[in-house]
C-alpha cells in the first residue's frame, strides 16, 4: 500500500530518518518500534504529508506522491497523536469534522463511531472536559468516523491508564479485522507492539534496522539491536 | 454559544452605533458653517457661550469653536483649518495680515492682565505699580513663578515683561508647564506660586483657587483682543462670507454692547473698543 | 482636604443622575467614534492578524515587529498624522473630514489597528501549530484548516476587539487634535474631561470619569465573560 524509497529527512546539519526501503502492506497492523530519538513520530508525519522529506519518494499504491500530497490522497488517510487535539466546541461537532470538510455529513455515522468508542451518550458533552482517555477514545472515534484505508497513530496509549490501553487496542482489532484498515502504529511499548500487530518495524537514529512478522521479530531477531531492545536492555 | 456571544457583541456595537449617531452628529448645510479658532482664555471665559448663540440666531450661520493657544489658533488659521480667529496677540497679528494670511482684522475689545499669588507673598510685591520691578523681585527671591510655556499670547505678554525687566527667567524657581490659562492657575494655586493670567480667567475661577491679584494697572498689561478673517485667497473652500458676518456682529453696537454687559460673578470682563 | 474631595464626588454623582441632554449627547458621541473605530480597524484588523499568523516567514517577522511597535503609538501622535493629513494645508485637505466625528474615527481606527492586528495574531499563532495539524489530518484543506484556528482562536480575536475598545475610548490626544472638542459636534467624554478641568469645574470632570470607569468597567465585564468561555 506505502512505499518508501531513499526517504531522508534532516534538520539543518541533524538527520533524523534516512530509510533506504520501507513497504507497508494493506490490511496489516503494523508496529513501529524504537527508542526515542528513532525517527518513528517523523516516519508518520511524512507519511502523513504533514512534513516534507529532504529526499527520497514515497508511493502510495504505486503511484507517486507529491508534497504536499493532493487532498483526494490525504482524505484516504488520517493520524491520531499522542496528545489528542480536539475543538473547543461538543464531541459530536469534533467526531463529525472530518465528515464535514468532505461535504458528507452523517449523524447516523458520528453516532455510530462515538458508540464503537463506548461513549454513546456524551454527544453534547464539551470536548474538552472529556478525561484524559476519553479524549483519546473520541480522537479515536473521530478518526474510524472516516472510514480511512490508512490509520496512522503516533504512541495513542502512551499517556492513558492501562484500562483504557485496553479498550483502545481492543477496538484498533476490531476496526482491522471488520473493515480491514491498514494501522501504522508507533509505540516504545514492545507490549502492545506484540499484542496488537502482526508486523513489525525496529527503528533506531533514524534507520530501520529490522522489519517482519511479529512472532519471527520477537521470538528470532535478526539483529542483535533488536534483540537487545527486545530484552529491555539499554541500546544506543 | 459562542456564536451567540460574537452575535451579542457585534449587536450590541451596532446599537450603540445607531444610539451615538442619533444624538451624535447634526451637520448642517456646508454654507452654514463656521470655524472660529481663538484662545482657550476667552473660551474659558464663557464669553462666546454668550455671544454665539445670538450670531447664529441673528445671521443662521452655525459656529464651531476651536479653544487653542494663540499660538496653535494663528497656525490653524494659516494652515487654511479654520475661517476666523479671536486672538490676542496684536504685534503678531498685525505682521500675519501684513504676511497676506488673514484679512480685515480688527480691534474687538480689551482686559487686562494681572500678576497673581498666594497670599504670603514671599517676594513682596502686592500693590507695585510697575510690574518689571515686581518681576525682578520675584527672580531675586527665587520665590516660584508658573508660566504658560506654551507660546500663547499670555505667555508672549509673560516674556515681553521678562524682556522689559532685563531678566533672562531660567532656573528651579521658574515653572514653564506648557499648559493652558485654567491649568496654570490650578498649579500656581496648588504651589502658592506667582503668575501671570488674564483677569477674564482669573475672575472665572475665583473662587476656586486661593490667589489673589497682587499688582494690576500697569499700561504693559493691556490685552487687547481683535477678530480676524482667514484670506479667502489663500485656500479652498474657506468661509468667508461667514467670517465677515462674524466681525461684522462682534463690532456692531449690539455685539458690542454684549461684551459689555457680559459679566461673571458680578464683574466685567472685557471692555468692548472696537472704532 | 478629605471632606472636600467626597463633597465633590457627592455632586458629581448628582451631576450624573440629572444626566441632562449635553452629557447624553457627549457620551453618545463617544460610544459612537470609538464603536465605529474599532469595527473599521476589526474589518481589517482580523483579516490581516490571521494572514500574519498563518505564515511563518522573514518578512512576516518583520511586519510582526512593526506591528508590535504601533501597538504603543501614543494617541497624540496619530493624532498629529491624521491633522496634517486632512488640514486645509496637507494632502487630503479637500475631503474637509477635519473637525468633523469622522477624522476622530480615522485617529481611533489608526491606534486600534495595531493592537487588534497583533492579538489576533498572537491568538492565531497560538493555535495554528496544533488545531492546524490536526484539522489537516482530518481531512482538511488549507482553506478549511484555516477556518478551523480562526475558530478556534474566536475568543482571543473577540477579546482583541475589545482590548482595542478600551484603549481608544479613554484616548484623549487623538480625538482633540483631530476632533477640536467643538461643543455639540466633537466633543467626547475624554475631552470635555480636560475641558472642565482647564476650567476648573472638577465636578463636572469628575462625572464625567466616573461615567468613563463605567464603561470601562462593562467593557472589561464583557472581555471576562467571553474569556471565562474559555474554561467552563
Amino acid at each position: 500500500m506505502i512505499e518508501l524509497k531513499n526517504i531522508v529527512k534532516s534538520y539543518g546539519e541533524k538527520e533524523v530518518l534516512n530509510i533506504e526501503s520501507l513497504k507497508i502492506s494493506r490490511g496489516k497492523i503494523c508496529g513501529i518500534m524504537g527508542p526515542s530519538g528513532a525517527g518513528k513520530s517523523t516516519l508518520l508525519r511524512i507519511i502523513n504529508g504533514l512534513e516534507k522529506p529532504t529526499s527520497g519518494s514515497i508511493y502510495f499504491d504505486g503511484k507517486k506522491v507529491s508534497f504536499p500530497p493532493e487532498l483526494s490522497l490525504r482524505r484516504r488517510m488520517t493520524m491520531v497523536f499522542q496528545k489528542p487535539v480536539l475543538f473547543s466546541t461538543t464531541v459530536y461537532n469534533n467526531v463529525i469534522y472530518g465528515l464535514k470538510v468532505r461535504g458528507r455529513e452523517n449523524r447516523q455515522k458520528v453516532l455510530q463511531a462515538i458508540e464503537f468508542v463506548g461513549l454513546k451518550g456524551m454527544e453534547k458533552r464539551n470536548a474538552l472536559s472529556l478525561s484524559g482517555g476519553e479524549a483519546q477514545r473520541i480522537a479515536l472515534a473521530r478518526a474510524i468516523v472516516l472510514e480511512p484505508e490508512l490509520l496512522l497513530l503516533d504512541e495513542p496509549t502512551a499517556n492513558l491508564d492501562p484500562a483504557n490501553v485496553e479498550i483502545i487496542e481492543n477496538l484498533l482489532l476490531e476496526l482491522n479485522s471488520k473493515k480491514n484498515t491498514t494501522i501504522l502504529i508507533v509505540t516504545h511499548n514492545i507490549f502492545q507492539a506484540k499484542r496488537i500487530s502482526e508486523e513489525v518495524v525496529f527503528m533506531k537514529n533514524g534507520f530501520v534496522i529490522e522489519k517482519g512478522p511479529t512472532n519471527k521479530v520477537f521470538s528470532r531477531p535478526s539483529a542483535s539491536q533488536t534483540a537487545a531492545f527486545i530484552k529491555g536492555e539499554m541500546i544506543f | 454559544m459562542f456564536k451567540s456571544i460574537v452575535k451579542k457583541t457585534v449587536l450590541m456595537l451596532v446599537v450603540m452605533m445607531f444610539i451615538a449617531l442619533a444624538f451624535g452628529c447634526a451637520n448642517g448645510q456646508a454654507d452654514k458653517e463656521l470655524i472660529l479658532a481663538t484662545t482657550t482664555s476667552t473660551y474659558d471665559s464663557g464669553l462666546l457661550d454668550f455671544l454665539i448663540p445670538e450670531f447664529e440666531k441673528e445671521t443662521g450661520y452655525n459656529v464651531s469653536i476651536l479653544a487653542k493657544g494663540t499660538g496653535a489658533s494663528l497656525e490653524l488659521g494659516k494652515r487654511g483649518d479654520s475661517d476666523v480667529l479671536l486672538v490676542h496677540a496684536k504685534s503678531r497679528e498685525l505682521k500675519l495680515v501684513e504676511e497676506g494670511y488673514f484679512v480685515d482684522r480688527v480691534d474687538v475689545m480689551y482686559n487686562d492682565f494681572v500678576i497673581l499669588g498666594g497670599p504670603e507673598d514671599p517676594a513682596k510685591i502686592s500693590g507695585m505699580k510697575d510690574v518689571a520691578e515686581a518681576f525682578k523681585k520675584i527672580a531675586n527671591s527665587k520665590a516660584e513663578f508658573a508660566s504658560r510655556g506654551d507660546n500663547s499670547g499670555t505667555n508672549m505678554k509673560e516674556l515681553a515683561i521678562w524682556e522689559k525687566a532685563g531678566i533672562k527667567p531660567q532656573g528651579d524657581w521658574y515653572l514653564s508647564l506648557g499648559q493652558g490659562m485654567g491649568d496654570t492657575l490650578r498649579v500656581a494655586n496648588e504651589k502658592g506660586a506667582y503668575t501671570l493670567a488674564d483677569r477674564g480667567t482669573y475672575l472665572a475661577m475665583k473662587d476656586k483657587i486661593n490667589l489673589q491679584v497682587l499688582v494690576e494697572g500697569d499700561p504693559i498689561l493691556f490685552n487687547q483682543y481683535g477678530i480676524m478673517a482667514v484670506n479667502p485667497d489663500k485656500h479652498e473652500g474657506i468661509n468667508y462670507d461667514g467670517a465677515k458676518a462674524l466681525i461684522d456682529f462682534m463690532v456692531s453696537e449690539k455685539g458690542q454692547k454684549m461684551i459689555g454687559d457680559y459679566k461673571k460673578f458680578g464683574e466685567q470682563l472685557f471692555v468692548p473698543n472696537a472704532k | 482636604m478629605n471632606e472636600g474631595f467626597l463633597n465633590n464626588l457627592w455632586n458629581a454623582l448628582q451631576l450624573i443622575l440629572a444626566w441632562d441632554t449635553e452629557l447624553v449627547r457627549i457620551v453618545g458621541l463617544s460610544l459612537f467614534v470609538s464603536g465605529a473605530a474599532v469595527l473599521i480597524a476589526a474589518l481589517f484588523a482580523i483579516p490581516l492578524g490571521t494572514f500574519l499568523g498563518l505564515k511563518n516567514s522573514k518578512w512576516v517577522r518583520y511586519i510582526s515587529k512593526i506591528i508590535y511597535t504601533f501597538m504603543g503609538l501614543p494617541p497624540v501622535v496619530a493624532g498629529l498624522v491624521v491633522f496634517l493629513l486632512l488640514s486645509k494645508s496637507g494632502p487630503l485637505g479637500i475631503l474637509e473630514l477635519l473637525w468633523t466625528p469622522w477624522a476622530m474615527i480615522i485617529a481611533q481606527v489608526m491606534l486600534a489597528l495595531p493592537i487588534i492586528t497583533g492579538l489576533t495574531m498572537t491568538a492565531i499563532k497560538s493555535k495554528d501549530q496544533a488545531i492546524g495539524k490536526t484539522a489537516l489530518t482530518l481531512g482538511a484543506s488549507k482553506y478549511q484548516a484555516a477556518l478551523a484556528v480562526i475558530r478556534e482562536a474566536r475568543i482571543a480575536i473577540i477579546s482583541a476587539i475589545v482590548a482595542g475598545l478600551g484603549r481608544v475610548i479613554a484616548e484623549v490626544g487623538a480625538v482633540m487634535m483631530v476632533g477640536g472638542n467643538i461643543q455639540g459636534k466633537t466633543r467626547v467624554m475624554t475631552t470635555a474631561i480636560v475641558l472642565e478641568t482647564r476650567k476648573g469645574n472638577f465636578e463636572m470632570a469628575l462625572s464625567l470619569g466616573i461615567i468613563l470607569l463605567v464603561l470601562a468597567f462593562i467593557i472589561n465585564s464583557i472581555l471576562m465573560t467571553i474569556q471565562g468561555e474559555k474554561d467552563y
